[in-house]
This record gives C-alpha cells, structure tokens and sequence, in this order.
C-alpha cells in the first residue's frame, strides 16, 4: 500500500518534471511544479480509485489542491501562477482516453470510443473547474478586490 | 494626456502579444496582458480580441482617432518562462510605464533567451515522462524502460519530421506509427509485458490533453471561438495520433 504510493508519486514526480522540462519552466521552480503535480495525482488516485468517488469528483478536488499549492508557489517563488499550474495538473490531463477515444473511432469501436470521450471531457471540465474555482476564491477574497473597480478580463 | 504617440504604444502591445502568444500563452492571458499594457499609457476604448492564431487590438488616443492593429500567428510552442517574463513586464508598465522603444528592447531581449534545456536533455526528460505516465496507466515496473526508450525516439522523430515538413497532423502521424512498430518488436522480443500501457505511455508527450483543459479554461472565461478552435486542433491531433497507432494494429 505505502509502496504503491510511492512509486505512483514518484511515477507522477516524473511525469509532470519531464513537461516542465518541455514547456521550459524556470530551472529554480522546476521541482517545486513537479511536486505539485505529485500531490495533485495522489490526491486524483485517492479520490477517484481507493474511495471511488465519480472521476469528476476526483479531478475537481486534485485540480483544486494544484491551484492552491501552485498560488501559495506563485507568492513563494514571485513567479505567475501558472509556470507551477501547467506543469501540476500535466499527470491529471485526460491525454490518455483522447487518445483512446480517436482511436476506437478509427477502429469501428464507436460505443467505447464514446466512453473515452465522455470520461475526457468530463475529467477535462473537472480540471478547469478546479483552477477556475480556486482562482475565483483567491480574487474575491483579495484584498486588492475591493478597490480595484477595473476587472474586465476576468481569468 | 499620453506622452507617447499611440502608433508606438500600438506597437509595444502587439510586441508583447506575438511574444505570449508564439510562446503558447492562454488566449485570456494575453487579452488580460495587452488590456493592462494599454491602460497603463492612459489609452481610452482598449478593444482586445484574442484567438490562437490571431490577435486585432483598437484603442482611442486623445485626439479621438481610433488605432487597428491585427497580427497573424503561425507556429506556437509552449515556453512558460518567456511567457512569466513577459507578465512580469507588464507589471512592471503598470507601476511605472517606461518609453516604448525601451519596452521594445526588452520584449526583443525575453524573445531572444536560450532555452534552459538543450535538445538531448529535452528528449530525455519526455522520455523519463513517457515512462512515469506508463505506470500510472496501471503498467509494471517492467514496462517503465520500453516506454522511455520508445517516448524518446518517438519525440525525437516528430520533432525532426516537424521541422521539416511544418504539417504537425503529419509528424504525429509518423512518430505514432513508429513508437507502435517500436512498442510491438520490444514485446515481442520480450522487452516489456503490455504492449497497450507502453503504446498510451509512449505516445503522451503528443497527445493534447492540455490543450483540452486549456479550451475548457478558455471556454468558462468567456472566450468561446478560441475554446473551440482549440478542441477542433486537439481532436485532429488526437485523430492523427489515433490513425498512426490503428495502422501498426491492424497491420501486425
């Protein structure tokens, strides 16, 4: 039990570190946004595996912890908010079951092709949810919010 | 009362917009950046329209002459730290606006920083990626290696082909087809035990699931045309990817 979650953590680690690296996140903040994404997997595989919770559930809940581990980063680091988000939420995105999905289709398999696709755009609109609500939160509780008048592109 | 003529600020902003956007910020964040930019010179009626391949922004200078501008983008890749430079840019205006042809000079300085990673050490780092993500799609320890060999030449192939040939649809379609053939030799030669685990693993570093969630971030901001531009070009890449894989199945 502890053993599978370390090597899922650490799979997880791996993951989200080889996107970093990809996307050329800052070399300094670059183990603090794989850790993030580390965190925000066990959180997704507790949830949606061990209790089995439905997957949006799941990925709402470890999307929100990213955002909220990537904010506390973002003021740590003063770097923006997402060179810790992307690289977080990387091990949630549901790149496997497009791919699934794409490729049942291409196979004739149309009713498991529609089961990927629904479970990727369910898990894809959890992960916005997540960041969007946890963004939500940080400006409607900033102090900042209150005087500034001028908010027409909202995140 | 602006200092500056409102064709130069024109400028700065639509700078600071290639910049983000060829370095594949969200459409929201670059509409949020060049709004701020615009407000920090004092222009009044800024006007920001944003979608992944193009960018049109309209302001009003004192003398109540409108100002158009429009670029049209191609390639994007994804390089975080030039997008947090110029974020932090713009905060910088938004404290104390500078003149435009030093703001020009240091938005040529961030688009011209070397990547922190040269391309070995890219291969290798999505590779080791490939791999973690084949264990977490429920493989064994014993397919950790063939995955990461396979992720590592398959990203290698598309990013040569990519090069050469500009048609991403086709680079993705060559490397899926290639990490494939790759990923049933090494199972049958017994390198490695579920050939499905390795072949998901393996083809994660093109698969779009970011850009998904990003459409759906772009979607609940407000921002529908760039949402669904974004899902039409992952759905053809996941179609491509999809296509290169179905091939070596059904052939073998």
């Amino acid at each position: 039990m502890f053993l599978e979650y370390l090597s899922l953590f650490g799979a997880a680690f791996l993951a989200a570190f080889g996107f970093g690296v990809l996307y050329n996140v800052p070399s300094r903040t670059i183990l603090a946004s794989s850790l993030s994404g580390a965190a925000g997997w066990i959180v997704y595989y507790f949830l949606s595996v061990q209790v089995e919770t439905h997957l949006f559930v799941g990925a709402g809940a470890a999307s929100f912890i990213v955002a909220f581990l990537s904010q506390w980063c973002a003021r740590r680091f003063k770097m923006p908010v997402i060179v810790f988000a992307i690289p977080g939420i990387i091990p949630m995105v549901p790149g496997g079951s497009a791919y699934t999905m794409m490729r049942m289709f291409i196979e004739g398999n149309t009713s498991s092709a529609l089961t990927a696709g629904t479970e990727t755009f369910l898990i894809s609109g959890a992960i916005a949810l997540g960041l969007s609500v946890n963004s939500g939160i940080v400006q409607a509780f900033s102090k900042r919010a209150f005087d500034i008048k001028d908010k027409r592109y909202l995140p | 009362m602006q200092q500056y003529p409102v064709a130069r600020i024109l400028d700065v902003c639509v700078e600071a917009g290639r910049v983000m956007l060829e370095n594949g910020a969200e459409t929201y964040r670059v509409e949020d950046t060049l709004y701020r930019i615009a407000k920090s010179y004092q222009l009044k009626y800024v006007n920001v329209f944003v979608i992944p391949t193009a960018l049109i922004l309209t302001v009003q200078g004192d003398d109540g002459q409108d100002h158009t501008e429009l670029l049209r983008m191609n390639e994007t890749i994804t390089n975080l730290e030039k997008v947090s430079m110029v974020n932090d840019l713009s905060r910088q205006l938004a404290a104390r606006p500078l003149a435009p042809e030093i703001v020009i000079k240091k938005l040529l300085r961030i688009d011209a920083t070397p990547l922190n990673f040269n391309r070995l050490q890219r291969n290798l780092a999505i590779g080791l990626s490939c791999a973690g993500f084949a264990l977490l799609f429920g493989g064994q320890f014993i397919d950790f290696l063939p995955a990461f060999v396979a992720g590592t030449l398959g990203h290698y192939l598309f990013e040569s082909v990519n090069k050469v040939t500009n048609v991403s649809f086709f680079a993705e379609m060559v490397a899926s087809f290639f990490i494939g053939l790759l990923v049933v030799f090494f199972t049958s030669v017994g390198f490695g035990q579920n050939v499905d685990t390795i072949i998901v693993g393996s083809v994660m570093s093109m698969v779009p699931g970011m850009a998904i969630t990003n459409s759906f971030r772009d979607l609940m901001a407000g921002h529908l045309v760039a949402g669904v531009a974004v899902v039409g070009k992952a759905l053809i890449t996941a179609g491509a990817i999809g296509i290169g894989i179905a091939m070596v199945i059904a052939f073998l």
